[in-house]
């Protein structure tokens, strides 16, 4: 793939095709559903992958547009973000992502904040991030309900992948300090674990009498508490990874565990507990809570024999947004072979969030979601050159 | 001995050599040198450290070798100098209150934490040597300090001195968002931050004409000491390097105005739009240390910030550090900076003087640090590759002929990679026993 480096005037070479039949060629295609293909070819038709394999054997119809580049690698999942809902400019018109007004608002829903034109959303694009999962920031007890997205669409109803897919909670210390917000972590645990009694039984009386007036918080609870879709809960600290183990033992709850600074004091645990956990970006700032962060905490908790992802998090700050390609490149130099650490943002992520069906890997019948690069995608020199998703090239920038 | 002496002993025996000239030279031989400096790049060259010194450099035909000198085979690694950083806040300093917005008699000296676990992580980065800055939440925030990252027990161990014995570092100004507060003293718009800082600068240059008037006429009294105006002047005779936080396009121009205006020396910081007046700023020959970041935003000053900000600079012509600005982005990381900007289409070996010398040299330091030449101060690190390369690990660093960070050790390593402690302050002195204080 051709490019100049023209900084002012990247944007320019942005002309996305919008026919979703296309191939992908690749000097080294990795699919992350096998071993890598030497020249090997992904060919979408429809927005779906309809052949994956070596150059020589996919016959290509003449007519079809292909897109080549080094490497190719599956569109990639970012596992939690809030990108979308917290904006660019981190002014109060475009920060959505957790209200105050009470600490337990499992009734919010993403989708009724999620902007697919924050310019945030194209920037992850640009660095072949084609899948998030977004929502509210941890900071609240409940925050509320999270949602999967691709990075592409003029409208939440063209992004959205899952409408609703997990129920945001944090048992951190964002989430407790007072003013509104419980004073303690004992309080924090004692309010959650009332919330999801009150829904049990909220639940109960649903079920003996269909005319107990609906409660839009309990009613997503309820649904937690039936496993229909998991507790996502944000903690850092071991004691408090420890309490949201000791609170989805007690309610039978589906956890998926977000943070986990300290993971690695409870590999046997965790282990035990079988849980799956999004790794805090492994580039986010040590102090606090994360003080105790290590940048091999992704490859401790793979030996361990863990489901594991990757998430660009929630930065309050600047950077507005971490960029989960850099992140797992971070993981791969601390200890991870190339493969598993680029599964921490691909497969496996798409595994936690229970969309491996559809995304994850470059397999026959899966979505047609591709990111481009002109070399290891984790190195810091290397440079994405073009994503697609479901067929369609969304992103030519090179970056 | 009672535990008390035993820990003295110990603390003694292992505090002298880290602080001790190291007599007995030191050759360092078979590594790829990248000097920064006048001899490029060296295949498998020759360094020769004594009294914290590089004393010799050159390719291995070209350097005797002393016949009492201990010597390490660096075969296979790559050697460059400590990385310079001109902008970071590690080590928890603080400049000026709430009380004004101009406050150049506050000193971080007198608030840094010495054995900041901060410092422990920026020598596993690679870092030599610091402009340790106070915030940007004032015009005028107060003095910086310039610090070698030595493993220290005190302030004083880190500080570098001048030959009169002076404490060096700069004087840090801000405008644009950060200084700008609802209420007085503190300026409203970007105009009254502009007005204010004139005020100051020509109350310095009074002061200034006082104090010369005074010192050509024996029967002028000189003007009653004032601290502020005292470290003003300074900055007005060009001793005092004026740090300036700017990120946007005319706050950069109202920087370039007022230097111009008062003749300060001042080296431009962030410089998010930079790359929008890259001509002008280079037509003013004034140096840029900028922030790369990895993504635009988080605040509104910062939408526009580019990773293409040092290639546009490059090409202008103007010249270009990167800083860490720790804790913005983390001092172990700062060779990523390098990469990601030569990602932006920055050339290599300019990305990496920008690591190195050029800071170096927005410090006034490049007499002594930013590239291994003969007569430099000894700083430099061991890397196990490619320095733009994500998975090259900073294996050793060095500071004064000293050996700082060693990836081998247990408790180095932990401040390289995190875990369980790696947040906790430093006891420089008590490697022996790394963990006596738990």
């Amino acid at each position: 793939m051709q490019f100049v480096l023209t900084p002012l005037a990247l944007a320019l070479l942005a002309l996305p095709t919008l026919c979703q039949d296309l191939a992908v060629r690749a000097e080294r295609l990795i699919t992350m559903a096998g071993p890598p293909i030497a020249d090997g070819v992904v060919w979408i038709e429809g927005g779906k992958i309809k052949a994956v394999g070596a150059a020589g054997d996919v016959t290509l119809p003449a007519s079809l547009p292909v897109l080549r580049a080094k490497v190719a690698t599956p569109g990639l999942v970012d596992a939690h973000t809030v990108v979308g809902l917290a904006g660019w400019l981190n002014q109060d018109h475009d920060q959505d992502q957790l209200d105050r007004s009470s600490p337990l608002q499992p009734e919010l829903r993403a989708i009724d904040a999620y902007n697919p034109r924050e310019p945030l959303v194209e920037w992850l694009r640009s660095f072949g991030v084609t899948t998030i999962h977004t929502g509210h920031s941890p900071g609240a007890v409940i925050a509320g309900q999270t949602m999967i997205a691709k990075t592409a669409g003029d409208t939440v109803a063209e992004a959205v992948v899952v409408e609703r897919a997990m129920v945001a909670a944090a048992l951190n210390e964002d989430a407790v300090g007072g003013d509104g917000k419980p004073g303690t972590r004992s309080k924090a645990a004692a309010i959650l674990r009332a919330k999801l009694l009150e829904a049990a039984n909220y639940a109960q009386k649903r079920a003996d009498d269909e005319a107990t007036p609906r409660d839009l918080a309990l009613e997503v609870l309820a649904d937690v508490l039936a496993g229909e879709l998991p507790l996502l809960i944000t903690a850092q600290r071991a004691r408090d990874i420890e309490t949201a183990l000791r609170i989805a033992e007690e309610f039978g709850f589906r956890l998926v565990l977000d943070g986990c600074a300290e993971a690695y004091l409870l590999l046997e645990e965790l282990k035990a507990a079988n849980v799956p956990i999004i790794v805090h970006p492994t580039m986010v700032r040590a102090y606090d809570e994360t003080e105790n962060l290590s940048l091999e905490t992704p490859k401790l908790l793979l030996e361990a024999g863990l489901l594991v992802a990757l998430q660009s998090g929630y930065e309050s700050y600047v950077p507005k947004t971490r960029v989960v390609l850099f992140e797992a490149a971070m993981a791969a130099a601390h200890g991870l072979a190339f493969e598993r650490a680029l599964g921490l943002v691909t497969i496996d992520a798409a595994r936690v969030l229970g969309v491996d069906e559809r995304v994850g890997s470059l397999e026959v019948g899966k979505d047609g979601d591709v990111a481009l690069y002109d070399g290891d995608p984790f190195e810091s020199t290397t440079h994405c050159v073009g994503t697609v998703i479901e067929g369609v090239r969304v992103s030519a920038i090179v970056r | 001995m009672t535990k008390l002496l035993q820990l003295a002993v110990l603390i003694a025996v292992s505090l002298t050599p880290a602080f001790a000239a190291d007599e007995t030279p030191l050759v360092l031989h078979g590594a790829r040198l990248l000097t920064m400096g006048p001899a490029g790049n060296i295949e498998a060259g020759v360094v020769v450290v004594q009294g914290g010194k590089i004393v010799a450099i050159g390719a291995s035909d070209e350097i005797a070798i002393p016949a009492n000198a201990e010597t390490r085979d660096l075969a296979g690694k790559l050697v460059m100098p400590g990385l310079v950083d001109t902008h970071s806040h590690v080590g928890g300093g603080s400049g000026g209150d709430g009380a004004d917005p101009i406050q150049p008699d506050v000193r971080v000296l007198d608030s840094l934490n010495a054995r900041s676990a901060g410092i422990q992580r920026a020598q596993a980065g690679g870092i030599t040597v610091a402009n340790v800055m106070p915030g940007s939440g004032h015009l005028c925030s107060g003095q910086t300090l310039y610090i070698k990252y030595r493993d220290g027990r005190t302030i004083d161990d880190l500080l570098l001195h001048d030959a009169e014995g002076n404490v060096l570092g700069g004087l840090k100004m801000a405008n644009g968002t950060n200084p700008m507060r609802s209420k007085a003293p503190f300026p409203g718009t970007r105009a009254k931050s502009a007005a204010l800082v004139r005020q100051t600068f020509v109350r310095a240059q009074e002061y200034r004409a006082k104090l010369e008037a005074a010192a050509d006429d024996d029967e002028q009294d000189p003007p009653a000491r004032d601290l502020g105006l005292e470290a003003l002047v300074e900055a007005l005779e060009g001793t005092r390097i004026v740090h300036h936080h700017t990120h946007r396009h005319d706050d950069i121009l109202t920087v370039l105005r007022l230097a111009d205006e008062f003749g300060f020396r001042v080296v431009l910081h962030h410089v998010s739009e930079g790359w929008k007046v890259a001509e002008e700023i280079a037509a003013r020959n004034v140096p840029c240390s900028i922030i790369v970041i990895d993504a635009p935003g988080g605040k509104l000053e910062a939408r526009d910030l580019r990773l293409e900000t040092g290639a546009v600079l490059e090409r202008a012509g103007v010249q270009v550090a990167f800083h860490t600005d720790d804790w913005i982005t983390d001092s172990r990381h700062f060779l990523r900076s390098a990469a990601l900007a030569v990602r932006a289409g920055m050339t290599r070996q300019k990305a990496l003087e920008a690591l190195t010398i050029e800071p170096a040299r927005m410090l006034d330091l490049a007499d002594r640090v930013g590239s291994l030449e003969v007569g430099k101060d000894a700083d430099f690190i061991v890397l196990d590759g490619d320095p733009l390369s994500i998975y090259t690990k900073v294996e050793e660093t060095w500071i004064d002929g000293a050996k700082v960070f060693d990836r081998k050790r247990p408790q180095d390593r932990l401040w390289a990679t995190g875990g369980f402690g790696a947040g906790h302050d430093a006891n420089p002195g008590c490697c022996a026993r790394q963990d006596w204080w738990r």
